[in-house]
C-alpha cells in the first residue's frame, strides 16, 4: 500500500497547483487531509466552489458529506473524488461559526447532497442554506437537541409519537387537492422494503407519482460506538454490524484500511492475501442473498430461488465460521493483519473452499436458468427502474448499482488495496441502466470473486510455511498525532464504503464518519420508480439491494 | 429391438422396497409406532380441553415475518433450508400481525422503531409470544450505549424467551422456540404488565420541560412513547 501512496504524490502536486489556480479567489485556507488536499472556504462559496469543481476539474463524484463541531466552530468537509480515477481526491473544508452554524448547501451541484447534509443537520446541527428540505432524517422528527454536537446530554428525555406520517385511513387523502392521487405507506414493517424502512408513497392509479423513503428505523449510532471505542480493538467489531449480510469481512476492512493508512501500519502479504479470500467469500455471500431476495420481490418465489441462495450462503457461511469462528459476525480482522492463521488441517480447509468454488459454475448456470432465463422476470425487469448514467453519477451511486448503469468504477481495480491488483480478474459492467443489469451484474460478481478466491487459494497453498506471517508487530495501544485526518474507501458489498476518521491524539478517534453505499444508492429510488408501476417501484427497491444497517447505521 | 425390450422390462426386485413390503403384510415397524402402543387397542385420549387446547398451540404456531436488524438474517436461515424451523411445528411466517401468534424479535429496537413494533404487537391477537432473538433484544446488546437504542424489547413489550447471542446461531433460535412451545404447552405465558415505555395519549403526559416544549408540534391526542435514558439499565 505505501508504495501505492508513493507512486501517487508527484501526480496529485502537479494537479494540486492547477487547483488552486482554479478556486483561486475562493480558498482562504489550506488544511490538508492524508489522503488528499482539502482547500477551506468560505461558507457562502459552496456551490461555486464545488461547481468550478465539478464543471472544470472533473471531480464528478460527491462521495461523502462529513460533519462535525469543534469547541470554536462547525466543519462541513466535502470529500469529492472523480469517477474515472477515485485516487485523484481533493476535500472542501466549510467551517461556520457555532453561533450561527449556517452554510450554503451543495445541493444544487450534486443531488447526493440532499441527504448527506440532512444527515448533519439530524446528528450535528448545521443548517444547510438553499437547501430544498431541511429536516431530521434519521432521527425523529421531535428529537431534541443534535447528538454528535459537544453539548448533548444523552440522558435528557425524549419523546417520540406514533402518528409521525401521514395516515391514509384517518384523513382522505384525495380531498386535499382536486387531483386523483392517494396516499399509501409501505413499510416500516413490511416484506418487500428488506428491514425496517418506509416509503411514503403517493399513487396515482396504480403508478407511482412519487416517493419519498423515509430512514432511521435502525439508526444504531454507529458512529457514535466507534467514536467510545479504542483503535486497536474496540472499533472492531462494529464495522461487521453495518452491513450485516455476511459482507462483515468487506466491512472491517474499510475500517482497517482507514485506521492503517491513519497509523501507517503496514500488513503483511500473506494476511493480506487471507483477507483477499475471506472478503470475496462474503461478497459472494452477499449477492447470494441479494439475488435470492430480488426473486422474492418479482415473483414471490420463496421455495426455489431464495432456498438455492440460502443453500449455497449456508456453504459459504461453513467455510467462513472455519476460518473466523463466527457465521456472521466475524470480527476477524485486526489492525495490521487478521486474528489467526488460517485453520488446521489446511488441506481440509482448502479442499472445502475448492469445493464450492469448483461447484459454483453449476450453481450459477441454474441460477441464470431460473432467473435470468425466466421470461417473467425478464418482462418485470427489462427496462423497468431506469437509472441514467448522469443521475446515478450525481447522486453518488456506487457499486452494482453504478456498474449496472454503465458505470465502470470499482475501488478494488481503481484504488487497489489488498492483493487485488496482483490478481487476474474482471469488473463487469452492463449498460442496461435497469433491473435487470443490476442482477446480471451482481451474478457475474460472484464468478469473478470466485475466481479470486481460487488464485488466493492457489498462493496460499504455497505459501512457504515459515513465512506465515498474519500480522504485523502493533503496538498494544495506538495513538494517531493529534488533527490528522484520513478518508478511505473500499468496494464493499453494495458499493463504495468508506471511513473517514480524525484523530485527536487520544487512543480513541476524535470523529469517525461512515460512508454508506446504500445510503447514496437508495436516493436515486425515486428518480428510478416516479411514474411507474408500484410493483416496479418494488423492484427498483430490490435491484438496489440496500440493508438498512449500513442505509441508517 | 432388443433394447426396446429393456426398456419396458419391469424388474420387481428394483421396485419393491421395505416401505412397501411391510405396507403388504403389516409387519414393519413404521406402522407399528410407539404412539399406537401407547394407545392399545383403543384409538382414544382422556384429557383436558385446556391441555388439549395449549398442546394445539405449541405445535402450530404462526410467526409474523418481521426483520429488524442483523439477527434476522440468521432467523432467515433458520426458516430456510437445513435447519429449516417448520420440522418443529413453527415454520409459516405470516406477513400479518393478525394472523401471527408468535413474534420473534430480531434486532435492535430504536426509539423510532419502538412506537411501531409496540403497534404491531398490539395487532396481533391473543394468546400471543414473542421470542427475543439476540442481545440486542435483551439489553440492547453492542449498542446499549449509544443514544438511540432502547434498552432491550422488554422495555416495550413482554417477552417469553431471550435467546442470547450476537447473533444467536440458527440452532440457539430452534432451541429457543422449542423451549417456548414447551411453555405454551404447559399453559405458562410471561404475564403482561405496564412496560417502562408505553404508548401514551400526549395530552394525559403530566407536563414537564419537554412536553411544554413539543406542545406545539404534537397533538393532545396523538399517541406518543416517552423515554426516559437516564433511568434505562
Ligand atoms: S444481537 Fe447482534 S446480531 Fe443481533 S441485532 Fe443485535 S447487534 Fe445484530
Amino acid at each position: 500500500m505505501s508504495l501505492q501512496e508513493e507512486s501517487e504524490t508527484p501526480e496529485i502536486e502537479s494537479g494540486e497547483t492547477e487547483l488552486e489556480a482554479l478556486l483561486d479567489d475562493l480558498i482562504v485556507d489550506r488544511d490538508d487531509h492524508m489522503n488528499a488536499p482539502a482547500f477551506v472556504i468560505r461558507p457562502d462559496t459552496v456551490q461555486e466552489t464545488l461547481g468550478r469543481l465539478k464543471e472544470e476539474a472533473g471531480y464528478d463524484h460527491l462521495s461523502l458529506v462529513t460533519a462535525e463541531e469543534y469547541p470554536d466552530r462547525f466543519e462541513s468537509i466535502y470529500h469529492l473524488k472523480k469517477f474515472d480515477d477515485p485516487t485523484d481526491e481533493v476535500s472542501i473544508v466549510v467551517p461556520t461559526d457555532s453561533e450561527n452554524p449556517v452554510s450554503e448547501s451543495a445541493e444544487p451541484v450534486f443531488r447526493t447532497a440532499d441527504w448527506h447534509e440532512r444527515e448533519a443537520y439530524d446528528l450535528v446541527g448545521i443548517e444547510y442554506d438553499d437547501h430544498p428540505d431541511l429536516r431530521r432524517i434519521l432521527l425523529p422528527e421531535t428529537w431534541q437537541g443534535h447528538p454528535m454536537g459537544l453539548d448533548y446530554d444523552q440522558d435528557r428525555p425524549q419523546m417520540v409519537p406514533l402518528r409521525e406520517n401521514a395516515n391514509p385511513l384517518q384523513e382522505d387523502q384525495r380531498a386535499e387537492s382536486d387531483s386523483d392521487t392517494m396516499f399509501v405507506n409501505i413499510g416500516p414493517h413490511h416484506p418487500a422494503t428488506h428491514g425496517v424502512l418506509h416509503l411514503e408513497t403517493t399513487l396515482d392509479g396504480e403508478q407511482v407519482v412519487d416517493v419519498e423513503p423515509d430512514i432511521g428505523y435502525l439508526h444504531r449510532n454507529e458512529e457514535q460506538m466507534a467514536q467510545n471505542g479504542t483503535y486497536r480493538h474496540q472499533i472492531m467489531p462494529y464495522p461487521d454490524r453495518w452491513d450485516y449480510i455476511s459482507a462483515g469481512l468487506l466491512n472491517e476492512w474499510a475500517y482497517a484500511r482507514a485506521a492503517e493508512d491513519l497509523a501507517d501500519i503496514e500488513v503483511p502479504e500473506y494476511a493480506q492475501i487471507i483477507r483477499t479470500m475471506g472478503a470475496e467469500l462474503c461478497r459472494i455471500a452477499a449477492h447470494m442473498l441479494a439475488v435470492g431476495t430480488f426473486a422474492l420481490d418479482i415473483y414471490g418465489d420463496f421455495t426455489a430461488i431464495f432456498m438455492y441462495a440460502i443453500r449455497d450462503r449456508e456453504e459459504v457461511q461453513n467455510i467462513l465460521e472455519d476460518l473466523t469462528g463466527q457465521r456472521l459476525m466475524f470480527n476477524y480482522f485486526r489492525l495490521g493483519g487478521v486474528v489467526w492463521d488460517l485453520p488446521e488441517p489446511r488441506e481440509e480447509f482448502f479442499e472445502s473452499i475448492r469445493e464450492f468454488v469448483d461447484g459454483l459454475p453449476d450453481r450459477l448456470e441454474e441460477y441464470h436458468d431460473l432467473i435470468t432465463g425466466n421470461e417473467i422476470l425478464q418482462m418485470r425487469t427489462v427496462g423497468t427502474g431506469i437509472l441514467p448514467e448522469e443521475v446515478a453519477k450525481n447522486y453518488g451511486a456506487t457499486g452494482p448499482v453504478a456498474r449496472g448503469s454503465g458505470i465502470d468504477y470499482d475501488i478494488r481495480r481503481d484504488d487497489p488495496y489488498g492483493y487485488y491488483d496482483e490478481l487476474d480478474w474482471e469488473v463487469p459492467v452492463e449498460d442496461g441502466c435497469d433491473n435487470f443489469s443490476r442482477l446480471l451484474v451482481r451474478l457475474r460478481e460472484v464468478e469473478e470473486s470466485a475466481k479470486i478466491i481460487e488464485q488466493c487459494v492457489d498462493l496460499l497453498e504455497d505459501w512457504p510455511e515459515d513465512e506465515r506471517n498474519i500480522q504485523a508487530n502493533v503496538p498494544r495501544t495506538l495513538r494517531p498525532e493529534d488533527d490528522k485526518e484520513i478518508y478511505r474507501t473500499v468496494e464493499g458489498a453494495k458499493g463504495e464504503l468508506g471511513v473517514y476518521i480524525r484523530s485527536d491524539g487520544t487512543e480513541k478517534p476524535g470523529r469517525f464518519k461512515i460512508r454508506s453505499p446504500c445510503f447514496s444508492n437508495l436516493q436515486t429510488l425515486p428518480e428510478m420508480s416516479n411514474g411507474e408501476y408500484i410493483p416496479d417501484m418494488i423492484a427498483a427497491l430490490g435491484s438496489l439491494d440496500i440493508v438498512l444497517g449500513e442505509v441508517d447505521r | 429391438m432388443s433394447s426396446e425390450r429393456e426398456l419396458f422390462r419391469t424388474d420387481d426386485s428394483l421396485v419393491q422396497t421395505e416401505t412397501r413390503d411391510a405396507r403388504m403384510t403389516g409387519q414393519g415397524d413404521r406402522f407399528n409406532s410407539k404412539l399406537r402402543e401407547a394407545f392399545g387397542s383403543s384409538p382414544f385420549i382422556l384429557t383436558k380441553f385446556d391441555k388439549f387446547m395449549n398442546w394445539v398451540r405449541g405445535s402450530s404456531m404462526f410467526m409474523l415475518q418481521f426483520g429488524i436488524a442483523c439477527c434476522s438474517i440468521e432467523m432467515m436461515h433458520t426458516y430456510a433450508v437445513k435447519h429449516d424451523l417448520d420440522r418443529f411445528h413453527a415454520g409459516v411466517p405470516r406477513a400479518s400481525p393478525r394472523q401471527a401468534d408468535v413474534m420473534i424479535v430480531p434486532g435492535t429496537i430504536v426509539s423510532k422503531f419502538a412506537p411501531r413494533m409496540k403497534r404491531v404487537y398490539d395487532q396481533m391477537p391473543e394468546p400471543k409470544f414473542v421470542v427475543g432473538m439476540g442481545s440486542c433484544t435483551i439489553s440492547g446488546g453492542p449498542f446499549q450505549e449509544g443514544y438511540n437504542v432502547v434498552k432491550g424489547a422488554e422495555e416495550v413489550i413482554p417477552v417469553d424467551i431471550h435467546v442470547p447471542g450476537c447473533p444467536p446461531r440458527p440452532e440457539a433460535l430452534v432451541y429457543g422456540v422449542a423451549k417456548l412451545q414447551e411453555r405454551i404447552a404447559n399453559g405458562e405465558s410471561s404475564p403482561v404488565t405496564v412496560k417502562p415505555y408505553e404508548l401514551e395519549q400526549f395530552g394525559d403526559l403530566e407536563r414537564d420541560e419537554i412536553v411544554d416544549e413539543l406542545a406545539s408540534e404534537i397533538d393532545e391526542e396523538d399517541l406518543v412513547m416517552r423515554y426516559n435514558w437516564a433511568d434505562s439499565p
